[in-house]
């Protein structure tokens, strides 16, 4: 972990009009929950609340740090300057990840906890369980989105197509889908902390290990992506 | 005192060559990589500083291969043409994350040094983003320097720089190569490599055009026929005295008027042309040379 890039990973993902759209994503979500509690009885929103955010904020909150992190400066070629340095390219990724992670913690996990808290005070134990569940999946997400934008200069593209096509229209149709989800994989292990919410039928042990598994391996493949950076020419 | 030496490097893109085969070292002391755009300079300070892998061949650094080896950063500081993105710091918090990433002892005194060193001490509490062309460059400058390195790459320092910070510029580089650094910087721009550059290197097309002292180099750039088109009152005439010219190669009438004439001595057929043209009675209408751009000067070399 180098504190240096860290902080200059976290100015670029709070700077811009980056910071300000990733702002937006949480507090919509709570601003829904806080409408809908307030025209509705019971906990008839937490379900639909819950799906929208694990399946839309989350893994949107989680491509937009983690492309801040590492996109512009590929694109325009200025990770150079962080690149001419003998710093170990992993700690590099690692630290990148770092500032990601937090703020997907910050505006993915715990906006996941919140609302279903806002819709229902009644049961603490299942806003604790999807923000544990937000937590993994949003840990996964970041390293994930961490290694396309790695690999790819289309990586919100590329990231945006896995979230809505494979995650969503064919992890809706297809139950096998999900065994490759991520979002999946937090969602069974929030299911695993609380049986308010609804089982998925993967093996949670499962869920725990491939999330490790993406996280450990997209962000060591990262740091070896940045070993090999390419200077391009104008010519 | 490092060596940097690039054996039979070569990078190709699919089937477009970049870089041929060249094998250079680079010593003590200012080179100069001097070669017309597109020529292959930066593809090669890129294979230097490791930031490009050769499709064939070696670039090693005192017995190091660049390519992947992330501590040879602790000796290369690294200027390459592309803008510092980072507008939104200071050009002090720039540098100092420079120094911070070297892992230098102590960050702030380093930065504050080679602030000194590149004269931004001044402009440095402001944001990138507001500076100039030449402010950019120097403190691009001062974070490829904060750490002292041995080898210093730039890849076109001057380009777009105004006149009196090219000449702060090349006054920096010129103590630099006087301390014993191995710099080596990149321009399309003869003039300029030869105010600088005690060694220059000639890359035409991806090749290793001509290697050698500024003189020599000089040398084998004007003393090459150059051609001429004058154009007189009595074309023929002109010819005729012309070709009597001991500076004169070739001559032929041009069928659309005026005497293509090639002449292997410049300086002297400059002194002779008036006279003869007196001596004669002749007319000098027009004296054009048909290929005196750069480009031309190059592709002679690489043919010769």
């Amino acid at each position: 972990m180098n504190r240096t890039i860290f902080r200059l990973s976290a100015q670029a993902v709070a700077g811009r009009r980056r910071g300000l759209v990733l702002l937006l994503i949480p507090v919509a979500l709570l601003v829904l929950a806080v409408v809908i509690r307030l025209l509705t009885e019971g906990d008839v929103g937490v379900d639909a609340t819950v799906g929208l955010g694990f399946s839309l904020a989350l893994p949107l909150v989680s491509l937009l740090a983690a492309t801040a992190v590492l996109g512009p400066e590929v694109d325009d070629g200025s990770i150079v300057y962080l690149l001419a340095k003998p710093v170990s390219r992993h700690v590099i990724a690692v630290s990148k990840f770092a500032a990601a992670w937090l703020t997907t913690m910050l505006l993915g996990a715990v906006p996941l906890a919140v609302a279903p808290f806002v819709l229902d005070a009644s049961d603490p134990a299942r806003a604790v369980a999807l923000g544990v569940g937000g937590a993994v999946a949003g840990t996964a997400y970041t390293a994930l989105f961490l290694g396309l934008a790695a690999l790819t200069r289309h990586a919100v593209v590329v990231g945006l197509l896995y979230t809505l096509f494979w995650e969503g229209v064919l992890g809706s149709v297809l139950t096998g889908v999900r065994w490759l989800s991520v979002g999946a994989w937090g969602h069974q292990v929030a299911h695993a902390l609380s049986s308010a919410v609804s089982d998925l039928r993967i093996s949670s042990g499962y869920a725990v290990v491939a999330a490790v598994v993406v996280t450990v391996g997209t962000v060591w493949f990262t740091g070896d992506r940045l070993r090999s950076f390419t200077l391009r020419g104008d010519e | 005192m490092s060596e940097l030496v690039l054996d039979q490097a070569s990078r190709w893109y699919g089937n477009v060559v970049a870089v041929n085969g060249i094998s250079m070292t680079v010593r003590p002391g200012i080179t100069g990589l001097l070669g017309p755009n597109g020529a292959g300079k930066t593809t090669l300070i890129a294979m230097m500083s490791g930031f490009l892998a050769p499709s064939a061949g070696t670039v090693t650094l005192d017995g190091t291969t660049v390519w992947r080896t992330t501590s040879v950063y602790r000796d290369i500081g690294l200027v390459p043409e592309r803008e510092v993105s980072f507008g939104y710091l200071t050009g002090r918090q720039f540098v100092l994350a420079n120094a911070e990433l070297h892992g230098l002892p102590d960050p702030g005194a380093a930065t504050e040094r080679v602030l000194e060193v590149v004269d931004m001490v001044d402009p440095a509490a402001r944001r990138i983003g507001t500076y100039s062309k030449g402010m950019r460059q120097r403190v691009k400058l001062a974070s490829a320097l904060v750490h002292d390195p041995a080898v210093l790459l730039l890849d076109e320092p001057f380009n777009g720089v105004d006149p009196r910070q090219r000449l702060h510029l090349m006054a920096l580089l010129r103590r630099m190569g006087a301390e014993g650094r191995t710099v080596l910087f990149s321009s399309h721009i003869l003039e300029e490599v030869e105010q600088v550059a005690r060694q220059i290197e000639v890359v035409v097309s991806g090749r290793h055009a001509a290697s050698g002292e500024f003189g020599e180099i000089r040398r084998l750039m004007t003393d090459r026929p150059v051609q001429y088109v004058v154009a007189a009152d009595d074309d023929r005439r002109l010819a005729a005295v012309l070709i009597a010219e001991p500076s004169v190669v070739a001559v032929s009438l041009r069928p659309e008027g005026g005497v293509a004439v090639s002449v292997s001595d410049f300086g002297s057929f400059a002194v002779r042309l008036p006279r003869i043209a007196r001596h004669e009675g002749l007319r000098i209408l027009e004296l054009a040379p048909t290929d005196d751009s750069l480009e031309s000067v190059f592709s002679y070399l690489v043919g010769g």
